[in-house]
């Protein structure tokens, strides 16, 4: 899939929990949204362009790709 | 004309607690203070002849003809006007009572034509009713006086007509239009013998402010307003009662029919969400289910480019099967889902995720919901716990101030709006929250208190400020939050929601909403008692839907607005069954009652009861599908009543998806725009084909029950079990009630339901359950489903559609009362006589400085896409917005809206779209120019 339309995706879920004080729960809730509504084909693709660098993901999008990476392993 | 074996109790029914024992010629009834004689005999089974009175209208006393007599009371009083009392004695027939009523009804027979026989309204009417009761076969006072025969007939409005020579005078019609309806359209018009019934000034009906609801028609006593059917094809032989395929309000009807044919659709007086009232889409708007352009026969084409070829059913399903699971083998599992269909029943919508989850064995099913309301299901699920409104349409009536957010319920959700009038002119304060002048901003008899007129896209900011307020200014109910509300939540969103960049003076250049509005707004909201929130897609189809449902729910909670009747939080649903297609599991992510797919004691359950492994991780929605479509990974689809073609945004997009795949099988009733690009087509049933049940927007579940045979053969439930069985997974209902009495065993929230049930209660509202076994009108009473009520931080985050020199218009978009979503029905109905094109609201400012007039052709272009409309000026929109509805294919309003979505949902950003319009002189150049498309046929080889 489109990789610039999940970064686009992902920055928009970001936004969303950015306002919320704390990073790591801004980074957990995205990667929960991610996990519980993202289909697999999308959590990998976007979890490869994150290992790739992640250009275009939003510090919070990032972190919460991050978290999704990290339980992918 | 009341519908076939309706009885009438000739006025409305009381709701005092207090009840009275009263004598009616010898029997007995006990009535709730405050009913009249009338319907206290009427309860009694003792008919009192009328004219003016039924049930639905507040007594008038004006035909005398419902005299009676009552003990130590003097005179003969009126039985409608006269409310009972304790122990009175009351009698309904006397020599004297028959001489005083047949003098009044040979009044009225005198200036009445007496050709009974070729009247349409023979055997249904009043005053024949009631001659034949007092035995009035001729008149004292002769025929040859003056009279009305030969007055005026209008058959102006292409549903009914009037007849001025059969009218009566009774007032029945103008008063259902101003109590029921509340448009006010009709009056009497002069005086004494000159009086008459017209339409607002002594217009024709269809050029009047008439909105063709058809009340009127159902409260004439004769047949001076007649449906043009019943005209054609006489009085109906049995009635059977459904409910309204059209909007979420979900409206009772019986259908009257004579041999196969409808003859009309009645309003349901007992109807649990419409009481007895209707709009002209449910009322009239039928004969799509019987146009010729149906496709009755099931087709298939190997390519998208070649004419349809009419096969068997046996044929159809076979190689749509085959070609699922050839694509299945080269591209994968997951290569292939369905689309369930908001406008199919529970039961339909239900086996097609079923099959999916267990024949496709994947769990790439979505619905059309994803375009309207998904983020209400995910905003309050998260803040309240249940993907569901909060109240019954009836708990207006309770209401003290009514909020309207992004909705336009005198065109969307009409028989609703009726309620809201009706209680606004009780004296509820109402305020709404719209970029353009909604029907309710100002009518006649009501007048909005606030019109909070908003710039598109800036909801969460506007409902930032309300709860900024609120906050600020003490107006919390900190009690009912300390009690029923997350604390730590509600500690984090009341520091939050303080900050000053919230407050209305903060937010003004943002929403440009005058900051002492929005204060005075949220201060009548908080303080004036029950305050109720309705919303509708103005606030999903934006990129922060989910947020603004949210924003909208920690405003509830924050002044206790939820858990009562009078209160909470309500989406308006814009399809008859989009709570029902949420409710029954289409979405990727979770199964039937909202529970995630992931969650293996839920995934257990149905593994067991469907005989088959279940995936345990979320699927495609719609616009993941078309992602995924056009980068090869998707390659199938089935599609249920559903025009993804013309209703998803960035038409070009969807499209090119849809033409990168290999086997698209769509189920409808027509060749819609989707099905250009479809390999097989299954011919679906219309809802009078087939037995089911529609869940409205108030969790009411209906039955639909079937009065014709379906006409492509199989109702669209027995479809998909063909194609189920063709793929391997093999599926035996003989009966809907069968797949309910499924869905009870597999969804908590449903548990109770059974079509017996339904049949004897009439409706049914979800949860449903051995705790709430009758229903639950009213949600999250004492406590909310998920426990406490919990607030999210809800910045607003700005969309990413800006305008711009390029594009310096916001194109913003919605419906109109007499047409339905992509129009695929209205549009094949006598509606067009109403709206027979998508046109572009622009305001005088916009248009003088383009150089616009009224009815020019206005070329609208966007990043995505242009297209071509007729220019409505109008200063309904703000300068600087403009506004179109997505009703015919050829208007092309999803060819310029972008792929911009909800965050949480991506639920497409409809409501905000950048363009720039211009005058277009030679439509056809611009048209060729701008790449903007004709419409177009498609061939059929039988």
């Amino acid at each position: 899939m489109n990789v610039d339309r999940l970064v686009a995706m992902a920055n928009d879920i970001a936004a969303f929990f950015a306002a919320e004080p704390d990073a790591a729960a801004a980074a957990a809730g995205v990667a929960n949204h991610l996990t519980r509504f993202w289909d697999p084909r999308m959590r990998k693709q976007i979890v490869e362009h994150y290992r790739a660098g992640g250009s275009g993901l939003s510090e919070v999008a990032a972190a919460g790709v991050a978290r999704v990476a990290e339980i992918a392993k | 004309m009341y519908a076939v074996g309706y009885t009438d109790l000739g006025t409305p029914p009381a709701d005092r607690p207090v009840t009275v024992t009263v004598d009616v010629d010898g029997v007995s009834v006990t009535v709730p203070e405050g009913t009249s004689v009338m319907r206290a005999a009427a309860l009694a089974d003792r008919s009192i002849p009328k004219l003016c009175a039924t049930d639905t209208l507040k007594s008038f006393g004006s035909c005398r003809m419902c005299l009676v007599e009552i003990e130590g009371r003097k005179g003969y009083p009126a039985s409608c006007t006269t409310p009972v009392a304790d122990g009175m004695k009351i009698r309904t027939e006397s020599e004297k009572l028959t001489a005083l009523r047949r003098n009044v009804l040979e009044l009225y027979v005198s200036d009445h034509p007496l050709d009974c026989v070729t009247c349409p309204a023979n055997g249904n009417c009043e005053l024949q009713d009631v001659a034949g009761t007092l035995g009035v076969t001729e008149t004292r006072y002769g025929f040859g006086g003056k009279n009305h025969r030969g007055g005026e007939r209008d058959l102006s409005n292409p549903y009914f007509g009037f007849d001025q020579s059969l009218c009566i005078v009774c007032s029945r019609c103008v008063r259902a239009c101003d109590e029921v309806q509340g448009t006010f359209a009709l009056t009497i018009q002069g005086r004494g013998f000159a009086s008459q019934v017209v339409a607002s000034q002594h217009e024709p009906f269809l050029q009047s402010e008439c909105v063709s609801c058809g009340q009127c028609v159902e409260a004439c006593p004769t047949g001076a307003l007649t449906e043009k059917s019943v005209m054609a094809l006489g009085t109906a032989e049995r009635a059977t009662n459904t409910t309204c395929a059209y909007c979420g309000v979900g409206c009772s009807f019986n259908v009257e029919m004579k041999g196969d044919q409808v003859v009309r659709m009645a309003p349901d007086r007992d109807g649990h969400a419409n009481h007895g009232h209707a709009c002209v889409k449910g009322r009239f708007a039928f004969g799509y289910a019987t146009h010729p352009d149906r496709i009755t026969k099931p087709m298939i084409r190997a390519r998208i480019t070649e004419p349809w070829r009419e096969v068997t059913w046996e044929e159809a399903v076979s190689h749509a099967a085959s070609e699922l699971r050839r694509i299945q083998e080269k591209y994968g599992r997951d290569a292939i889902g369905g689309i369930t269909s908001s406008r199919c029943t529970n039961e339909e919508t239900f086996l097609v995720q079923k099959m999916v989850r267990a024949a496709f064995g994947t769990n790439n099913v979505d619905t059309c919901a994803r375009v309207c309301h998904s983020p209400t299901g995910y905003g309050l699920k998260h803040t309240l716990g249940e993907s569901a409104g909060t109240q019954a349409f009836d708990s207006v009536m309770k209401s003290d101030v009514i909020v309207i957010i992004g909705a336009n319920p005198t065109e969307g959700h009409p028989v609703f709006a009726s309620r809201i009038k009706q209680r606004m002119r009780q004296g509820a304060k109402l305020i709404v929250a719209d970029p353009r002048e909604i029907g309710l901003v100002k009518a006649p008899h009501i007048e909005a208190d606030y019109h909070l007129q908003l710039r598109p896209g800036t909801n969460v900011a506007l409902i930032n400020a309300l709860a900024h307020v609120v906050v600020t200014e003490g107006l919390t109910r900190d009690d009912y939050i300390a009690d029923r509300c997350e604390g730590d939540s509600y500690e984090k969103w009341k520091r939050f929601i303080a900050e000053p960049h919230h407050s209305p003076e903060a937010t003004e250049p943002t929403t440009g909403v005058p900051a002492a509005q929005v204060r005075g707004a949220a201060r009548l909201y908080a303080t004036a008692g029950n305050g109720a929130i309705y919303y509708g897609l103005g606030v999903t189809e934006h990129s922060q839907g989910t947020t603004m449902v949210m924003g909208i729910a920690n405003l509830a909670m924050a002044t206790g607005n939820l858990g009562r009747e009078g209160v909470g939080v309500s989406p308006l649903r814009g399809q008859n069954n989009v709570q029902g297609s949420c409710d029954m599991g289409s979405f990727p992510h979770e199964f039937s009652g909202y529970r995630h797919v992931s969650d293996a004691t839920v995934r257990g359950m149905f593994e067991r009861e469907w005989g088959v492994a279940l995936q345990p991780e979320p699927g495609l929605r719609i616009p993941n599908m078309f992602d995924a479509a056009l980068d090869g990974s998707f390659k199938g689809l089935y599609v249920q009543g559903e025009d993804v073609a013309q209703s998803d945004p960035n038409t070009r997009h969807v499209e090119a998806a849809l033409s990168a795949m290999e086997c698209v099988i769509v189920q409808d009733l027509f060749l819609n725009e989707t099905a250009r690009f479809a390999h097989v087509f299954f011919p679906g049933s219309s809802f009078l084909e087939k037995d089911g049940t529609f869940t409205n927007a108030e969790r009411r579940i209906s039955r639909v029950r079937k009065v014709m045979p379906a006409r492509g053969g199989y109702e669209d439930w027995q479809a998909t079990m063909l194609l189920s069985n063709a793929l391997g997974y093999p599926m035996g209902y003989t009966h809907p009630s069968q797949i309910m009495d499924e869905i009870a065993r597999l969804t908590p929230t449903f548990a109770g339901v059974t079509y017996e049930k339904l049949d004897r209660l009439g409706s049914i509202q979800w949860p449903c359950n051995d705790a709430a076994p009758e229903g639950t009108p009213t949600m999250h009473v004492g406590t909310f489903v998920r426990g406490k009520g919990k607030f999210y931080l809800t910045d607003y985050v700005p969309t990413t559609e800006r305008t711009s020199s390029m594009f310096p218009l916001i194109l913003t978009t919605g419906r109109v009362l007499t047409q339905y979503n992509v129009g695929a029905q209205t549009r094949r109905t006598a509606n067009v006589a109403w709206h027979h094109e998508d046109v572009l609201e622009i305001h005088p400012h916009d248009a003088e400085v383009r150089g616009i007039a009224h009815g020019d052709w206005v070329g609208v272009t966007s990043r995505v896409g242009s297209t071509l409309l007729r220019a409505d000026v109008t200063e309904r929109v703000q300068a600087g917005v403009v506004y179109t509805t997505f009703h015919f294919p050829e208007s092309g309003a999803n060819v310029v809206t972008t792929e911009n979505s909800d965050w949480a949902t991506n639920c497409p950003e409809y409501k905000v779209t950048a363009v720039q319009a211009v005058r277009v002189a030679h439509p056809a150049e611009w048209r060729k120019r701008h790449g903007a498309e004709e419409p177009h046929g498609q061939a059929v080889h039988a």
